[in-house]
């Protein structure tokens, strides 16, 4: 298969328990914890999809997004983007900077699972 | 005969009637209505205040003792009407373009406006007008001594009259003169009470004339045949007196300030001199028709012995002629009335102006005062002035003895008069002419006055043996003989000398000094007077000049409202067009219009600039220098005012910037505080469904995983603690529990609550010696603050081998306490954040909310101290102040151990 997501998020609890989740439906699940070098990580990784946090030491995640995006074989990466603000002008940025997907924690397990699954097929097929 | 009582009662009737026609005519000149106050006719009978009691009773008496002689005094006049109108018209314009008061106001600015030549003028005008003040209170008692005699019962004595004389006609003077005060020195209803005055004395002379040739002597040809067989007929002509006196009399008619005063200060139109040059010689003409008549009959009719001064009255009383006695009376008093009226006027004028009110101003440090205040003095110094003239002029009566003839007393005010004429003469039309030179001449002249002539003609002052052998017998220095010339007439000695030397000395002084700026100024003005003036009247000129003054009306008042002010004029005028003819009406309006923006000089000195009726003077500009500093000052408030309200302006502009500061603060805040609250419910949620959804998990993974949400749901609660803690301490709705302690036993309390239950607790170094200090705060919130610190030196000190020493001081009435452990420190940029909320510097592995030092802050405010990070130390620092308030009782723990 060889599927694999990269995790950028710097709370320790919830890598845990996303790497939990993503394991088990037989994603190889890469972490990072910091903004400011997210995006050669991802070039670096190659991965199929990655989830991101708005708020990451160095350099938020709205920031990350939109360099991500810039770059021409980045355009169509799948981001789920997670937020711990929720406020709506958040979801409209990160709308603007090319998300595929945002979602504000706290999350349900089955919410998460259902985007990468979502957001993989529509990677897929197109 | 006449009865005393009606006498008095006539004259003061006559008093009362030239009141209520000066009075009438001020109110009509208020009103505006004065047109025919302002005609040549009433100018040219103001002129006749030349003929004076002198004149009336005099001329007569003159005529009787010397002939013909008496012809001088209105011969110099004449002279000076027709054949130096041009100068006399260059004088006025003169001396309404710079707005000139009197003769001395007006040498003082041709000179350079020097106020000791102004001073020196005065005191000359004073000293000649004397003994012509004293003249007509001789000639004033001797026509009421006359009727005294003629009713012995009236219980008046002769000695006594003359000083009720003088007393009236100084009340009557200070009445007249100082009614009112006005800018201009302009007084219209003393001038018409004049003019009204030269009318009854011209009518009294010519009705006694009339009396004499045709009651008295049958006709004309018996009246000739009467002069024929006189003395008059036969005295023969001095050349040397007649051009002399003639010579005096013109100098005086220029240079009197009475005839200053009425000729050039009280002129209303330049052009009345045209009509004035034909009409006051033939007033004069007539004045003098009959005086060789009365003298001629007076000398062969009345006894041997009687005084020819005084023909007038006499010869009708002597007949019989009551009434014509009463007329004669009355012209005589008007001669006398309206001469000491005129000339107390403009000899106060120049004494207040140049003397008192520099003085006075001077004395009270020259800071502006208040109008009325000035007014007050100004009518007082006059008041005084004026009864000191006539005072002096008592005194001279005295002095002199009273004996003398009325002609030669006034020959003598004359010529001290005349030795003005050289610095006026030479003002006008020289313009080399100098300060220095005028002084020099004016006091020589003076000088050489007062000892031939003044100081002789006071019989008691020079001995006979010091007119006849000179000061200490130096016989060229005799006061009627200067330098060995003998055998001239005393008159003519004195009048030569003084004149020649006065001349001489101002001209070589003149011609050898440099003038001043200012002097050089106004000496062109004067000098170039018609090159800048053009208009004989005050406000006049054309429709062009309308289309000027519409220009500069615009500038100053704006287009809009100039446009307006002129069509309303127009209209008014019932002018087609916009612009209205330049009337002295319209521009006195459009005047008071300007200076309400401008300034009333400098509006003045605008309009005069275009209509040109007055050039601008020194004094204008000096006062629109005046104004432009006032309105700099004004500019200069309105200018702190616009820098107060920017000042203000910037202010709300801050307040705006902190309350969006404060707006965006508070979004930030309540960012965080999301991200605090979720972060660990999202670690609880993913894990408690991970637990309850997942089969088959290891019994050591179901206790990783309940741990991890215990500790989360911890984390949360102490969130909250935070929270709370903090919003109530921000609020400032805490109660401090105030107690007193011992700072030892708090921080004990503090480093074993902070370091109970760690694995590796940090190494804490204490010196006991230096926390036995009392306490009042609240210790709990203080150990609270401890705590914080404490921990966060366990958590975030990086240390091999953790150290935390704890130092204690007391400095400037402040407790100091140091927190400083051995690690890395906070670096220097983010020094001043970690009191911030949520402001945790590295990555968190302690699980703090980032509060604690924010709620520190707080606590340490409250209790009136501070915590702040202490730079310069080798690890973090913190230093804690606590203002020390020593409780009464010395603390009382001895020694006690670190831990």
């Amino acid at each position: 298969m060889g599927r694999k997501v990269l995790l950028i998020e710097d709370e320790p609890n919830i890598i845990e328990a996303i790497r939990f989740l993503l394991t088990r439906e037989a994603w190889e699940v890469e972490t990072h914890s910091d903004g400011t070098d997210a995006v050669e990580v991802i070039r670096a990784g190659k991965p199929d999809l990655v989830i991101l946090d708005v708020m990451l030491p160095g350099k938020s995640g709205m920031d990350v997004l939109r360099d991500l995006r810039e770059v021409p074989e980045l355009a169509k990466l799948p981001v789920l983007m997670l937020t711990a603000r929720g406020q709506v002008r958040d979801r409209e940025e990160a709308e603007k900077a090319g998300v595929s997907r945002f979602m504000t924690k706290p999350f349900s397990n089955q919410e998460v699972l259902m985007a990468v699954r979502d957001l993989h097929a529509q990677a897929t097929q197109s | 005969m006449t009865s005393v009582n009606l006498l008095i009662l006539v004259c003061i009737g006559y008093v009362a009637l030239l009141f209520g026609v000066a009075f009438i005519a001020d109110r009509m000149a208020a009103r505006g209505r004065s047109t025919w106050l302002r005609s040549p006719l009433v100018y040219t009978l103001s002129l006749s205040i030349y003929c004076t009691a002198w004149t009336f009773y005099g001329a007569v008496g003159y005529a009787a003792r010397s002939g013909l002689e008496f012809i001088t005094i209105y011969l110099g006049p004449t002279l000076v009407m027709v054949g130096w109108w041009w100068g006399l018209r260059k004088l006025v314009r003169i001396g309404r373009s710079q707005r000139v008061t009197s003769i001395a106001d007006l040498i003082s600015s041709r000179y350079g406006k020097s106020t000791f030549l102004a001073i020196c003028v005065t005191l000359l005008a004073v000293i000649s007008i004397t003994p012509y003040i004293a003249l007509q209170l001789q000639s004033i008692t001797l026509s009421f001594e006359i009727f005294f005699a003629a009713d012995p019962g009236s219980g008046f004595s002769a000695g006594s009259s003359v000083f009720w004389v003088a007393a009236g006609l100084a009340v009557f003077a200070i009445l007249f003169g100082t009614r009112n005060l006005d800018v201009n020195e302009r007084h219209h209803g003393v001038v018409t009470a004049i003019a009204l005055e030269a009318v009854v004395k011209l009518v009294a002379l010519l009705a006694v004339g009339i009396f004499v040739v045709w009651g008295l002597s049958g006709g004309v040809s018996q009246t000739m045949a009467r002069i024929d067989a006189s003395e008059i007929g036969t005295w023969q002509v001095d050349a040397g007196r007649w051009t002399t006196i003639t010579f005096l009399a013109a100098a005086a008619f220029v240079c009197l300030p009475r005839m200053f005063q009425v000729m050039v200060v009280e002129n209303d139109d330049e052009r009345h001199l045209r009509t004035a040059a034909w009409a006051f010689p033939t007033y004069l003409l007539l004045m003098s028709l009959f005086v060789v008549p009365i003298a001629a009959v007076g000398l062969e009719i009345m006894p041997e012995g009687s005084n020819p001064d005084l023909f007038v009255l006499t010869l009708p009383l002597s007949q019989g002629q009551d009434g014509l006695a009463m007329l004669a009376f009355l012209g005589g008093f008007s001669s006398a009335t309206s001469m000491v009226i005129v000339a107390a006027m403009a000899l106060s004028t120049m004494v207040s102006n140049h003397i008192v009110m520099p003085i006075w101003l001077s004395s009270r440090g020259g800071g502006a005062s208040q109008s009325g205040d000035v007014r007050k003095v100004v009518l007082m110094s006059r008041r005084l002035t004026i009864g000191a003239i006539m005072a002096l002029g008592y005194f001279y009566y005295h002095l002199s003895g009273g004996g003398a003839a009325l002609a030669a007393i006034g020959l003598i005010a004359f010529a001290g008069i005349a030795q003005i004429l050289p610095a006026l003469v030479g003002g006008l039309f020289w313009r080399g002419a100098t300060r220095t030179g005028a002084l020099a001449g004016l006091v020589t002249g003076f000088v050489l006055w007062l000892y031939t002539m003044l100081l002789p003609g006071m019989g008691n002052i020079m001995s006979e043996e010091f007119l006849a052998l000179g000061p200490f017998g130096i016989s060229w220095l005799r006061p009627q003989a200067l330098f060995g010339i003998t055998g001239l007439d005393p008159m003519v000695h004195s009048v030569m000398w003084s004149m020649i030397l006065n001349a001489t000395v101002f001209s070589v002084a003149s011609l050898l000094s440099f003038p001043s700026p200012l002097e050089r100024l106004q000496g062109a003005q004067f000098v170039n007077v018609f090159d800048h003036s053009a208009g004989p009247r005050g406000w006049t000129g054309s429709v062009a000049q309308s289309e000027d003054l519409m220009i500069m009306s615009q500038r100053i008042l704006g287009a809009n409202e100039a446009q307006a002010f002129f069509q309303v004029e127009a209209r008014k005028q019932g002018a087609d067009g916009h612009l209205p003819e330049p009337t002295p009406a319209f521009l006195e309006r459009l005047e008071r219009e300007l200076s309400g923006s401008v300034g009333a000089a400098t509006a003045h000195a605008m309009i005069g600039q275009i209509v040109g009726g007055s050039s601008v003077s020194v004094e204008d500009l000096l006062a629109v220098a005046d104004e432009s500093a006032q309105m700099l000052e004004y500019s200069s408030q309105l200018e702190i005012k616009s820098s107060e309200l920017s000042r203000t302006a910037r202010q709300l502009r801050e307040a705006n910037d902190k309350l969006m500061q404060i707006s965006h603060q508070k979004d930030a805040f309540l960012d965080q505080v999301s991200h605090e609250l979720r972060t660990p419910m999202t670690s609880i949620r993913a894990f408690s469904e991970i637990l309850r959804d997942t089969d088959g998990l290891k019994p050591s993974e179901k206790v990783r995983y309940a741990t991890i949400i215990n500790n989360e749901a911890l984390r949360l609660t102490r969130l909250l603690d935070d929270l709370l803690d903090l919003s109530v301490l921000e609020s400032g709705q805490v109660s401090l529990d105030m107690r007193s302690g011992i700072l030892a036993e708090v921080l004990d309390h503090a480093v074993s609550s902070a370091l109970s239950g760690e694995a590796a607790p940090l190494q804490v170094r204490r010196l006991p010696a230096s926390e036995n200090v009392a306490l009042l705060s609240d210790l709990d919130r203080l150990a609270q603050v401890f705590i914080n610190l404490i921990s966060n030196a366990q958590k975030y000190c990086d240390a091999f081998d953790p150290v935390l020493q704890i130092d204690v001081h007391q400095r400037d009435g402040f407790l100091v306490i140091d927190f400083i452990d051995n690690g890395s420190g906070i670096a220097a940029d983010t020094q001043a954040l970690v009191f911030e909320k949520f402001a945790r510097v590295s990555n968190d592995k302690a699980g703090g909310a980032g509060l604690g030092l924010a709620v520190c802050r707080e606590i340490m405010h409250r209790l009136g101290g501070d915590v702040r990070y202490l730079e310069g130390q080798a690890g973090g620092a913190f230093r804690v102040t606590l203002p020390s308030r020593q409780s009464s009782h010395q603390p009382s723990r001895q020694t006690t151990a670190a831990k």
